[in-house]
């Protein structure tokens, strides 16, 4: 968890990436966000049913499941990365299921031991905590929450609770990779959470180009950027790594400029 | 709710929506706020009379309600046990039980103000159901269909376009029923501002189970005061075929603290629960969450979720409601399944016997019914949910028996 509060201490908003974990050559995919200066790594899980993605990332799933990642590989590419990178934070991102299959404890203690520092689980919101929440926190894992434009003030208190790591905003209601919230939106929403919460607050949810990461740059404490990154990585499968790191060198460079 | 006792089985789910370890609410944050807006508004109009009124007299007057009981005079002495009778809940408007909680649900929605309608379907009957209520109430209607399904079952996705609604194939994933459902969720989580999500079967986060339940009951409410007027006593054994669960529980749930009655659903065991080719969730899968509950799940060691197979398209969903995983694990009801052979055999039987074509559905239940009533006393009475008619299913038969139409 310290290597996240770090992330978000830095002189500028962090810079979130998501790729799908087994959808092409991971280690190089993970290695090039890394170089283009992403400070936060989301790791999907793959899962047949990624009720709450777009065509991006449900065809990423499909292409990961399809190559025949199971859970061990996911464990496995998430502890290499540690190897590799004992400084950025790394998180696991999915949906109950795949996480709780075993048992939340097996689960937790697996994440731990692979160098995971948070753990977003799309479809388990706060009424459902006990599904994953406690076994998480036993083992120092950040289970991160996402907060949406359906939120409502009298809501929000109830999604902080036991919340870590920092607070994912999904700027839009619907599913990943689709259109983009109105800036002016995105501002007055970043600004109610941050009043009620500590944690730094990341907005993802259409974000896929230099100039949008940069406009939620200047309000939000991080861009989070998913379906970009894996079109990239379905495009240009053994290619990708420099294709990512482009794009997040590019994203990355807009968002320092961004309170400038 | 408030007058059973404390050790009932009809008071389930608790105020989180869980039946005991099953059901829940694991939806994504988005659509959280819309489920508690939809629990709260399902129990003001479960308190106001005017909801039930509205709701009895489109049952009685569109549905065709009461639906008989029936007793199956010739199947019972081709059988030679049990008296074997029918709640013909295929005999409603539109040939299935899906038409009472679609009715029960877009008066909800109604009331919600919502001005748009979503739904899946796997074999196509919820979606007709769903379609054909849009039309009586003037609503746009989006049915989201896997594409595997459109193809084999066009019939209904003329009957539904004929009524109204237009129809997506869903080509993400599999392309069948649960893909439909993934689709659904993520037009209700873009849309929710203005949509209603009619959800077909006693599945999904709370408190669709419940809801589903409660607007089916409607079966088992009838049967059991039909059963005691026309046999002076309540049946031996219910049974009912078990795809998502809401037939049956249609059927139990008002007979769940009847002790001497027994039940018994009947799951889809494909070409046999020995390999990977049924849809017996309870008999063949494990505990896991899917579409906002837990529940049991055909799944994997990952997790990941496996596709169901039956001969009928409107049992090979790899789920089940949530109270079948609670009323299994309770050990109130007990669970069997029949393979597509043996659902093909009941299938042939009532319709020499009785003049019913039953849908391949129920034919499950018919296969089982005839199994147990050969090993039940001539004086012993079975209640079976014929829960649809089978005009949508003689292409489907015709091809397995080799006939060329």
């Amino acid at each position: 968890m310290t290597r996240l509060s770090n992330a978000f201490a830095k002189p500028h908003p962090a810079f979130v990436a998501f790729i799908t974990a087994g959808d092409g050559d991971t280690a190089a995919n993970l290695d090039a966000l890394v170089t283009g200066g992403a400070d936060v790594i989301e790791l999907g899980m793959p899962f047949t049913d990624p009720m709450a993605d777009g065509p991006a990332i449900q065809s990423a799933n499909l292409r990961s499941l399809g190559a025949g990642t199971t859970t061990a590989d996911v464990l496995q590419i998430a502890t290499d990365f540690r190897a590799r990178h004992p400084d950025v934070p790394l998180i696991l991102m999915g949906y109950a299921n795949p996480m709780v299959r075993r048992g939340p404890e097996w689960f937790a203690a697996a994440a731990a031991d692979a160098g995971v520092d948070g753990v977003i689980c799309v479809d388990i919101p706060p009424e459902e905590d006990d599904a994953l929440g406690p076994a998480l926190r036993a083992k120092g894992i950040a289970p991160i929450r996402l907060a949406t434009p359906t939120t409502d003030a009298a809501r929000l208190p109830q999604v902080l609770e036991g919340s870590a790591g920092f607070l994912y905003y999904v700027s839009v209601a619907g599913i990943t990779g689709k259109q983009q919230a109105a800036t002016a939106a995105i501002e007055e929403a970043v600004g109610k959470l941050k009043a009620a919460t500590d944690l730094p607050v990341a907005v993802g949810f259409g974000v896929r180009t230099p100039e949008q990461a940069a406009a939620i740059a200047a309000h939000a404490d991080g861009v989070v950027v998913g379906s970009a990154l894996v079109d990239l990585c379905g495009e240009f499968g053994e290619e990708a790594p420099a294709k990512l790191e482009e794009l997040t060198s590019a994203m990355v460079a807009a968002i320092k400029t961004a309170r400038a | 709710m408030n007058d059973t006792p404390p050790n009932s089985f009809r008071n389930q789910p608790d105020d989180r929506g869980h039946f005991g370890e099953f059901g829940g609410r694991y939806v994504a944050e988005t659509l959280m706020p819309l489920i508690l807006d939809l629990e709260r508004e399902y129990r003001a109009a479960q308190a106001d009379p005017a909801f039930a009124a509205q709701f009895d007299d489109l049952l009685e007057h569109y549905v065709g309600r009461p639906s008989p009981l029936y007793f199956a005079e010739r199947l019972t002495e081709a059988l030679g046990g049990a008296q074997v009778w029918f709640k013909r809940d295929e005999l409603n408007h539109t040939g299935a039980h899906k038409i009472n909680n679609c009715i029960g649900q877009i008066l909800l929605a109604m009331r919600m103000g919502k001005t748009r309608i979503i739904a899946e379907t796997g074999a196509g009957q919820h979606g007709v159901a769903t379609a054909t209520v849009c039309a009586r109430f003037g609503l746009p209607c989006v049915i989201y269909m896997g594409a595997e399904d459109v193809a084999r079952q066009s019939p209904n996705v003329f009957r539904m376009k004929l009524l109204g609604a237009e129809v997506v194939p869903v080509t993400s994933g599999g392309a069948t029923l649960k893909d439909a459902m993934n689709e659904g969720l993520r037009d209700w989580v873009a849309n929710v501002h203005d949509t209603f999500y009619i959800i077909g079967t006693a599945a999904g986060p709370h408190p669709y189970p419940e809801m589903v339940r409660n607007f089916q009951s409607v079966i088992g409410t009838e049967a059991r005061a039909q059963m005691l007027s026309r046999a002076g006593r309540l049946p031996d054994l219910l049974v009912a075929c078990i795809g998502g669960g809401s037939n049956a529980l249609g059927l139990f749930h008002p007979f769940l603290d009847d002790a001497d009655v027994k039940m018994l659903g009947v799951e889809a065991a494909g070409h046999g629960l020995d390999g990977d080719e049924h849809a017996a969730s309870l008999l063949g899968g494990a505990p896991g969450v899917l579409h906002g509950n837990k529940t049991y799940l055909l799944q994997d060691e990952d997790g990941q979720i496996t596709e169901g197979h039956s001969i009928s398209a409107g049992l090979d969903y790899p789920g089940i409601g949530p109270e079948h995983a609670w009323l299994k694990e309770s050990g109130r009801v007990e669970y069997t399944a029949v393979t597509d052979k043996e659902a093909l055999e009941g299938f042939q039987l009532l319709c020499r016997t009785e003049g019913i074509i039953p849908a391949l559905e129920p034919s499950h239940a018919i296969a089982a019914v005839a199994d147990r009533a050969k090993t039940m006393g001539k004086e012993e009475i079975i209640l079976m949910n014929l829960c649809g008619r089978g005009d949508k299913d003689i292409f489907t038969v015709a091809e397995k028996l080799g006939v060329e139409m």
